[in-house]
């Protein structure tokens, strides 16, 4: 390569690298914002504010979910499998919610930390397959093995993400 | 290492004639693997155990969304090109592919928006993977715009690829923001060295779509790359000769 080519690229890779350390630098000290949710860790040792709106985020726990009788008022507890966070919502849940599955809720946080949401949106996970086949691993047990095994790793990941 | 190849390309007339030779196949293998994967992914391939058929959308928004970050690339790789080697061809496929690119980021948005709202409960949330999908959008808008807005070809060639260079630090950002931080977007289905979280009858049509996209941009790219050095090469006389046998083929 000729010394005038060399030298324009090494012009154009350290502006990259510039601009790349810069966004780097900007995005470590928003790290907190970009978060879409706070996981129950973070609202139990109080890095959630409280009397503002934020969102929380986790697994609903297995059999937690108490539907009210004669109105659409739910509660049901959210769980990165070291803390809860109770959550209470009305209105209609998104057609993935159930239990054991990952939602987002937003709303505030009240006295006795319970999160009463106004808004609640389930998270996919990045697992797919058909029918049949989650039919047959509930029928041999491999699902409860299954899912097991994908709690450990969501909590691993949201510790790894904080 | 032999370099001719690569100064070669640089010579429109080179390219003129050996992108004439890919572009048929090119477009054959395009029509081809779209057409199956989309009857197999839409019509055959089994649905979610959770999504049921709504899923289907994925063999859309995934092709779509993986062209928009690759053709992204491409442009800030040829903005090197054309800055380094001052190769005029670079420029020529930086400002058509752009606008391709920016196609397949709406797609990707739209159908993610449109799969959001029964699958999430929202269209649309500010989560770090959707926001910075949006950012990619305007970054097209930002490089198609400058290209337009200055009229001296040698400015706006060298500002858009400026633009497109420094805008590629945005792509590890789209990759990675599903793990650095809390989205409600899923990670990563596919990855180089994981088996793919997903039966081989609902992985491999999203494949096969994902091969057609790239076929696809890479007939369009040319099919407009050969227009555009037509009109830049309008003075010189291969370029003239060339369309005067096209003007004699078509009655």
């Amino acid at each position: 390569m000729n010394p005038v080519r060399k030298k324009r690229l090494y012009i154009v890779l350290a502006i990259l690298a510039g601009v790349g350390i810069a966004v780097a630098l900007a995005l470590s000290a928003l790290q907190q914002n970009i978060n879409l949710f706070y996981t129950p860790t973070q609202i139990a040792t109080g890095e959630a504010p409280q009397d503002t709106r934020i969102r929380a985020g986790g697994l609903v726990e297995e059999g937690s979910v108490k539907r009210s009788g004669n109105s659409l008022d739910t509660d049901f507890v959210v769980t990165d499998g070291a803390q809860r966070v109770t959550i209470r919502y009305s209105g209609i849940l998104p057609d993935l919610f159930r239990e054991g599955q990952g939602i987002v809720a937003m709303g505030k946080l009240d006295s006795q930390n319970v999160l009463i949401a106004d808004e609640v949106l389930a998270k996919h996970d990045e697992n797919y397959m058909p029918p049949e086949v989650m039919q047959a691993l509930e029928k041999s047990g491999m699902k409860q093995q299954h899912d097991a095994a994908k709690a450990a790793q969501d909590s691993a990941k949201q510790g790894y993400a904080q | 290492m032999n370099w001719t190849w690569f100064h070669k390309l640089g010579s429109p007339k080179w390219f003129y004639q050996i992108s004439g030779r890919w572009l048929p196949w090119l477009a054959v293998a395009a029509v081809l693997l779209i057409a199956v994967g989309l009857v197999w992914g839409l019509a055959f391939a089994p649905p979610d155990y959770q999504q049921g058929n709504s899923f289907r959308i994925i063999y859309i928004h995934v092709p779509a969304a993986f062209l928009a970050q690759s053709i992204y690339v491409m442009l800030a790789v040829a903005g090197l090109v054309g800055l380094v080697w001052k190769m005029k061809l670079a420029d020529v496929a930086l400002q058509q592919a752009a606008p391709f690119g920016a196609w397949m980021t709406f797609i990707a948005l739209l159908t993610g928006a449109i799969w959001g709202k029964p699958t999430w409960g929202t269209y649309w949330v500010w989560d770090a993977r959707l926001t910075s999908m949006l950012i990619l959008l305007f970054l097209y808008f930002g490089v198609i715009a400058l290209g337009n807005a200055i009229t001296n070809r040698d400015s706006a060639a060298k500002a858009c690829a400026v633009l497109a260079i420094v805008g590629v630090v945005n792509i590890p950002i789209i990759k990675y923001s599903v793990e650095w931080w809390n989205t409600l977007h899923q990670p990563a289905t596919f990855s180089v060295v994981a088996k793919p979280a997903m039966p081989f009858e609902m992985w491999m049509p999203l494949l096969i779509m994902v091969l057609g996209f790239y076929c696809l941009f890479g007939a369009v790219l040319l099919l407009r790359m050969r227009l555009e050095v037509l009109k830049r090469e309008a003075r010189s006389s291969w370029a003239q000769a060339e369309i005067r046998a096209q003007l004699e083929k078509t009655p």
